[in-house]
């Protein structure tokens, strides 16, 4: 089938004005009978909650953590992008447009990018407004800094601790309207299923994580907006309870998901130190603005550091990118460290990993300015490695980070069941194939400020408010479901743990689907998947009952997911024959091993209808056009 | 565990209590081989493996982002809230902080305001509905000037960040003898407060944040400072004061009185 976007034509400049014009409303008087379930409060759900709650409706909003505050977008360190030209070096909302595109190898919607673009500056307006501490010059204004991928300063930043700050604005937003009583918070809930209720999303079955309840909640909407999959990878720097199961369950009820294939393994993290790791830290993007990433020209080196000098240096950035140097784009810094490491020159235990070095920096600007903009991350840094990253310099190497693909949605943030919006990380709208440093948060407080709370009118304004409510046999219909498999899982009482198959399924995962991919290593995962899951419904560990809290029940729940998940995002990088973005096919390079595209076969938007486990998923595409952007291939020399 | 010669072997001391009404005890468990460079959470993380592949129930703890951001990871080592690192959280602590046939006590925060959900787990909404009372600005979305309309002098932007940089974990409360919530509400009293954006309400602000905290059964506060030393933000205390002058300048008129809940 072919997808339809639903993206409004004509000239691209006013098309997002055009298209509010037309959405229909709903009058204020109606909008306290329509009830809206958010499901995440990250800043997309957060903000959307929020400002859903405000404008009348009444929102029942749900996250996995014990405070809304705590969603993995407090962890966002380095910044947030909008289109204000402040600095005044040439920025403009069609260059933002421009470089998401670019930047996202030309696998996303025009129209979708131009909206983003064009609302990135009343985020930062908005957030001004809640209090945020927004980093400012001496003069009071506010100050920018670079992010990889893009050649002017557009980056906002509140220290180290963007991700928090812009998140504590919306939280407060949040419980402002919690106060006001047009939020209801469900904190320590667990959406495991979507309720479906003739063809349209009505509802959704939580897991109460406290009393292990299994409860039904019913909404005239369900906004998801609950974060990115790299877990399938079990390292990856998102927080150990991110997963795919809100939107998997979503994709077994019907919605399609989209690139599932495009993940972001993100260039500074601090490299692995053992078996034991349970998760990896990222070190902010915003680094590569003072550090130069540089690996020994000798293969095998054991000098320290310090030791080796200037002309054994290998600033491999800087020579293959010259214009963009240490600020190239995330996919090909990531790659380009692998290829340094692989090629037997990499740094630190056991050979993975290569330098972000800082002395230049330090000797230009004193070791003061450095520690103002990056002091938690040197303190970070420190913590977890115990060496002194002002005197010595950082070692670094790629780790999964970001996932591009989700759930497929239109224009409107809608996925192809009615009812079901999509926001943030969750969904696949935006970032093409790669996203661009800053542009994650970017893209949240869009959707979740900006575009929801005008696009959900033109669905709620064609349904009846409370049109099925819980006592509809479809809410109970998915209770049993859900009982019935906690309890199978509670019942194998097998040899291995959660975390020794999530390990494994990492594994496969990491070298099959990771950095680089071939169409050999996707089939072996496509093997190796399904064996290690059958394993897992035969042989797992789940400790306790249903009752009260169960955290390996939570965690086992998760992991099965993932499980299912994996077969089809391997499935979908098994299809995608080129390289683009995040996705690198071995098979797919010019020879100086630049990612290849292939523009006449694959600029869509590849979206998988799920047909079952044991059935082939449908891929239904949705063609890509570029008005406004001349389709080219993507150069950072 | 790992096979590292620096390896150690460690006896924990953690309490176990499987929910409110349960009476809880501290159980003694040996963690073997653990390796200097896991976290403190990875060597939980492993005494659990091990629980459950001998059938019993592994410990409840918080956590979630585990690299100090998130505020989810809550506990008491050997009596110090967040272990004995200054300025970091439990997910942050390493084991090399800790030697070869050491004993550790574990244990949840405790106080009145934060009833315990399950071992380490406790239930810290007090801390929601301080804030839902009135911790933010009563911006709508949309609507509101350029970002640059109103300047900001640096240090009120500085002030205001080292203020916002807390995680709202609770170590203040259970590291103060009076499980005082005063450093926690002063954060977001002066984060707000200082800002031009947030003073606008400022009286009524401090008067319901602090008539909140009072209703939720946090003590008093006089002056140990405890709170400062176990914020693993390094938030000061003297942004108790500031409050505590905000609240004394907030004097209130008539009409507001009802309106923030009274004084
Ligand atoms: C370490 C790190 C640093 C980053 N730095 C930057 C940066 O500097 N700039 C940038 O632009 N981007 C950055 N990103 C990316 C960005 O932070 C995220 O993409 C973005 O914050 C995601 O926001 P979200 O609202 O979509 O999801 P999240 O913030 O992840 O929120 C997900 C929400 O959904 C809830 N949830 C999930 N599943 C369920 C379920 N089944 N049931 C109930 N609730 C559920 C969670 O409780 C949570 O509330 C970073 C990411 C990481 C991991
Ligand atoms: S787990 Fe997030 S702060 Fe410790």
């Amino acid at each position: 089938m072919i997808l339809d976007g639903k993206c409004p034509t004509g000239p691209i400049q006013t098309s997002w004005d055009r298209h509010c014009f037309d959405l229909k409303l709903v009058n204020p008087a109606n909008k306290r009978k329509y009830k809206v379930l958010v499901v995440g409060t990250g800043l997309a759900g957060g903000a959307a909650a929020a400002s859903l709650g405000e404008l009348g409706y009444n929102v029942e909003a749900f996250c996995y953590q014990d405070s809304a505050r705590r969603a993995h977008s407090i962890a966002a360190q380095g910044g947030i992008n909008a289109a204000k030209n402040y600095p005044n070096d040439g920025d403009s909302i069609y260059r933002l447009f421009y470089d998401t595109i670019k930047g996202g190898d030309f696998r996303a919607r025009e129209a979708d990018v131009w909206r983003l673009a064009q609302v990135s500056n009343n985020i930062i307006d908005q957030c001004v407004a809640q209090g945020v501490p927004f980093a400012r010059d001496y003069a009071g204004y506010l100050d920018n800094r670079s992010f990889g991928g893009a050649q002017v300063s557009r980056t906002f930043y509140a220290r180290g601790q963007t991700g928090q700050q812009l998140l504590l604005g919306a939280y407060q937003a949040l419980s402002r309207q919690v106060n006001a009583g047009t939020v209801k918070l469900y904190t320590r809930r667990e959406m495991l299923d979507l309720v479906v209720v003739d063809g349209e999303a009505k509802g959704i079955t939580c897991r109460n994580l406290v009393t292990g309840e299994i409860e039904s909640y019913w909404g005239d909407a369900v906004v998801l907006a609950t974060g990115g999959y790299v877990n399938v990878f079990y390292l990856s720097t998102n927080a150990m309870g991110c997963s795919v199961t809100a939107a998997w369950r979503a994709t077994k009820k019907g919605a399609y998901m989209a690139n599932p294939c495009y993940t972001q393994i993100h260039p500074t993290c601090i490299p692995q130190s053992g078996d034991h790791q349970s998760k990896l830290t990222l070190m902010s993007e915003s680094l590569r603005n003072d550090g130069r990433c540089w690996v020994p020209k000798k293969q095998s080196e054991n000098r320290k550091p310090g030791e080796i000098p200037e002309a054994e240096r290998d600033y491999y950035l800087e020579r293959k990118y010259p214009s963009f140097g240490n600020l190239a784009p995330r996919d090909i810094a990531s790659r380009a460290a692998k290829e340094q490491c692989d090629d037997n020159r990499g740094v630190g235990p056991g050979g993975r990993g290569v330098f972000l070095d800082f002395s230049d920096a330090i000797s230009r600007l004193g070791e003061d300015k450095i520690r103002e903009r990056y002091g938690n991350l040197f303190q970070m840094y420190e913590k977890i490695t115990d060496e002194n990253a002002y005197k010595v310099p950082m070692r670094i190497y790629p780790a999964p980070h970001y996932s591009m693909g989700g759930l497929w949605v239109d224009y409107n943030c809608m996925s192809n069941v009615p009812g079901l919006f999509v926001l943030g990380e969750a969904n696949f709208s935006v970032h093409g194939a790669n996203r661009l440093g800053a542009s994650a948060l970017m893209q949240g407080l869009a959707d979740g400020y900006f575009v929801i709370p005008y696009t959900i009118a033109g669905y709620l304004a064609t349904t009846k408010p409370g049109k099925a409510k819980t006592d509809h046999p479809e809410f109970k219909k998915s209770r049993d479901e859900v009982e019935g498999q906690l309890k199978k899982l509670l019942s194998i009482k097998g040899k291995k743990t959660v975390t020794d198959f999530h390990r494994g399924l990492g594994k496969i995962m990491w070298e099959n689907v990771g950095m680089a991919r071939t169409a050999e290593s996707l089939k072996t995962a496509l093997r190796e998947i399904p064996k290690l899951r059958e394993e897992f419904w035969q042989n797992v560990n789940v400790s306790g009952g249903m009752a009260g809290v169960n955290q390996q029940l939570e965690n086992a729940w998760r992991v099965a997911d993932f499980f299912e998940f994996a077969e089809l995002m391997t499935r979908d990088a098994l299809h995608r024959n080129e390289s683009c973005g995040g996705h690198f096919r071995v098979e797919y390079q010019s020879e100086d091993g630049e990612a290849m595209r292939d523009d006449q076969n694959f600029t869509y938007v590849g979206a998988w209808e799920f047909k079952g486990l044991d059935k082939e998923p449908e891929l239904h595409k949705e063609p890509l056009k570029f008005e406004n952007v001349h389709l080219a291939v993507r150069s950072y020399k | 565990m790992s096979a590292d010669h620096n390896a150690m072997n460690l006896t924990l001391f953690v309490w176990r209590q499987k929910n409110a009404k349960d009476k809880g005890r501290l159980e003694r468990y040996e963690a073997k081989s653990v390796s200097p460079d896991m976290s403190f959470l990875e060597m939980l993380d492993i005494v659990n493996e091990d629980l459950i592949k001998q059938g019993s129930d592994p410990i409840v703890f918080d956590h979630d982002c585990r690299e100090g951001i998130c505020g989810m990871c809550s506990q008491m080592i050997n009596g110090v809230a967040h272990g004995p690192e200054a300025e970091i959280t439990v997910c942050q602590l390493h084991m090399r902080r800790f030697k070869d046939g050491d004993s550790i006590y574990i244990e949840p925060w405790r106080s009145k305001a934060f009833p315990l959900i399950s071992d380490l787990m406790v239930d810290r909404r007090a801390f929601e509905r301080i804030i839902q009372t009135y911790g933010y600005t009563s911006a709508h979305t949309g609507g509101v000037p350029d970002g640059n309309a109103t300047t900001i002098p640096k240090p009120a932007a500085e002030m205001a960040m080292d203020a916002a940089a807390c995680i709202g974990c609770g170590a203040c409360v259970a590291a103060c003898p009076n499980a005082s919530a005063m450093l926690f509400v002063a954060a977001k009293v002066s984060h707000l407060g200082v800002l031009p954006q947030g003073e606008v309400e400022g009286a009524r602000r401090v008067r319901a944040m602090v008539a909140q905290m009072d209703k939720e059964g946090f003590g008093n506060c006089t002056n140990h400072y405890e709170c400062e030393a176990a914020c693993p933000k390094g938030i000061k205390v003297t942004f108790i004061s500031r409050m505590n002058r905000e609240l004394m300048k907030s004097i209130p008129t008539g009409d507001e009185v009802s309106a923030a809940g009274g004084f």
